[in-house]
């Protein structure tokens, strides 16, 4: 326990509830994305260098940017939307009780777990200093994990995050936004052509 | 005497910076130059011999100019946005290897998962110009910032996909440890699909021409960057062209063999052969902008999804195939 889990750790408690309390959505954006760096980091201080290379990429790359874009595009120029009285006070109390459940039993199940054990190369006692080749939580480790001894909860991964891009598809439908738009530049150019042969006469 | 080592990262670190803004400010001179010549005029050659002054001149005046915020703006991301911009094109530099010698890779901090950390950091630059349209309160910089976030996420995969190419031909994910890999072949002959797909992604993830609709002048008047004056504006420009030297600098090392002289020469220093390939790609850049006119939205869309994207996939499967078959 060191400058190293302390600092990342305050901003990250600091920033989520920044996310939660933020009067403007792009305020939450950036408090989450404040989020991610403090985690990235909690990563890096435990050795595990392509969890947090992946954790910037793909939350803060690509997930975080898509709200953005959302937010941005839908609440420019619009004051914060008022949720009419304030029902955060009234949640608290609940929110406070079931926080504390779930965080005692995570660490409860953390703290008694021995029914997986890592296999041989993943003890903590092979670990070295993030970046070095062949250690706990390096890339090439991390993968070799990832296809022998994980392969059935990646593929089945796989599948889900497969399906949702298949839903998201037929939700979106082929090329439907732009078939109004397109008949109607086919009847401008008609009218054009029209126009064009009538002066030609 | 051993010196600790946040002293010999503080002093590289101050080192590279220093290079990093001086390249800038003559990457930018030379871009003018350059651009000068290919249209028949000049360029800038007012100021000092042959214009050279020109990058100091122009830093005077942005840094003298008034900074100005709209009124509708948000007052704390406006402020905050050229920041994150120009810190994130900085902060590629701490992990971008320069050369080697025999003590050691010359670089701020030799990392293991270097290509993924530089996707990373390079992805975080987005959130400069996204919110630096938004927090304008302004319409054309909003359309501008809309615009490149949605071309860089569209470009960036393909990128991504176009650099795990070579990532499985070299067996690391290391930066040093992929130019060691070039020894004998660079890899812009054995992932050629890779290396034209990285190329075109890259000027479309920097937002030049021809793919600069970010700041379409007879569209958006500056894009997303409209409504920053004085030095606000000044460190966009900076991130823009620091930008432009890391994706040469990343090419170069990924599919020009970094250091590695051609054809295994070694009369000059590797240091010199890697500029030389880095200077060669921001020519490039340069020879692009006056050569081509600018796309249209929607055919940029078709193109890196339609296109690129299906060929940086088809040439990912291709090599990974062919690595696993020769074992």
């Amino acid at each position: 326990m060191s400058a190293l889990f302390w600092i990342p750790a305050v901003v990250l408690v600091a920033s989520a509830l920044w996310t939660i309390t933020a009067s403007k959505p792009v305020y939450s954006v950036v408090a989450l994305l404040v989020n991610f760096f403090a985690l990235a980091v909690l990563f890096l201080s435990l050795s595990a260098e392509f969890l947090a290379m992946i954790q910037l990429i793909v939350y803060s790359g690509a997930i975080l940017v898509l709200f953005l874009f959302v937010i941005a595009l839908l609440s420019s120029g619009v004051a914060p939307i008022s949720l009419g009285p304030n029902r955060l006070p009234r949640l608290t109390a609940p929110a406070v009780v079931v926080v504390l459940i779930v965080f005692g039993l995570v660490t409860a199940g953390v703290l008694s777990s021995h029914a997986t054990p890592l296999p041989p190369s993943h003890s903590l006692a092979s670990a070295g200093p993030a970046g070095t080749a062949n250690v706990f939580g390096s890339v090439s480790d991390f993968g070799k994990a990832l296809f022998t001894v994980y392969l059935l909860p990646f593929e089945i991964t796989a599948l889900v995050l497969m399906v949702a891009v298949i839903g998201v598809i037929m939700l979106a439908g082929d090329e439907a936004p732009y078939v109004a738009t397109r008949a109607r530049a086919e009847e401008v150019r008609k009218e054009m052509r029209e126009a064009i042969a009538r002066e030609g006469d | 005497m051993t010196l600790p080592l946040w002293f010999i990262v503080l002093i590289k670190s101050a080192v590279l910076l220093f290079v990093v803004v001086t390249s800038f400010a003559y990457a930018m001179l030379a871009e003018r130059k350059v651009m000068g010549w290919m249209q028949l005029r000049p360029g800038p050659n007012r100021v000092g011999p042959w214009g050279l002054l020109q990058p100091a001149a122009d830093a005077v005046k942005l840094m003298l100019k008034e900074d100005l915020a709209p009124r509708t703006a948000d007052p704390l991301l406006y402020r905050l946005a050229p920041f994150i911009s120009l810190l994130t094109a900085f902060s590629v530099y701490a992990i971008i290897p320069f050369g080697s010698s025999s003590s050691g890779i010359w670089a701020i901090g030799n990392v293991n998962a270097g290509v993924l950390l530089l996707l990373a950091i390079t992805s975080i630059g987005i959130y400069g110009v996204s919110l630096g349209g938004w927090a304008s309160g302004s319409k054309y910089p909003l359309l501008g910032s809309v615009r490149s976030t949605a071309q860089m996420i569209s470009y960036e995969l393909a990128m991504g996909l176009s650099l795990v190419g070579v990532l499985i031909v070299a067996g690391t994910t290391s930066l040093a440890g992929i130019v060691e890999a070039q020894k004998n072949l660079w890899f812009f002959i054995p992932q050629f699909v890779a290396f034209l797909v990285y190329v075109i992604t890259a000027v479309a993830e920097t937002n030049r021409a021809p793919f600069d609709l970010v700041e379409a002048e007879t569209e958006l008047v500056a894009g997303f960057h409209t409504e920053y004056s004085g030095l606000r504006f000044g460190l966009f420009f900076i991130a823009e062209y620091v930008n432009m030297l890391t994706v040469s600098c990343i090419a170069s090392l990924l599919f020009l063999g970094g250091w590695i002289g051609p054809f295994g020469w070694t009369w000059l220093p590797g240091i010199v052969w890697f500029l030389l390939k880095v200077g060669f790609f921001m020519f490039f850049y340069i020879w692009l902008r006056t050569t081509l006119p600018r796309f249209r939205y929607d055919r940029l869309m078709a193109f890196g999804w339609k296109v690129l994207l299906p060929v940086a996939t088809l040439n990912l499967l291709v090599t990974a195939a062919v690595v696993a078959l020769r074992g």
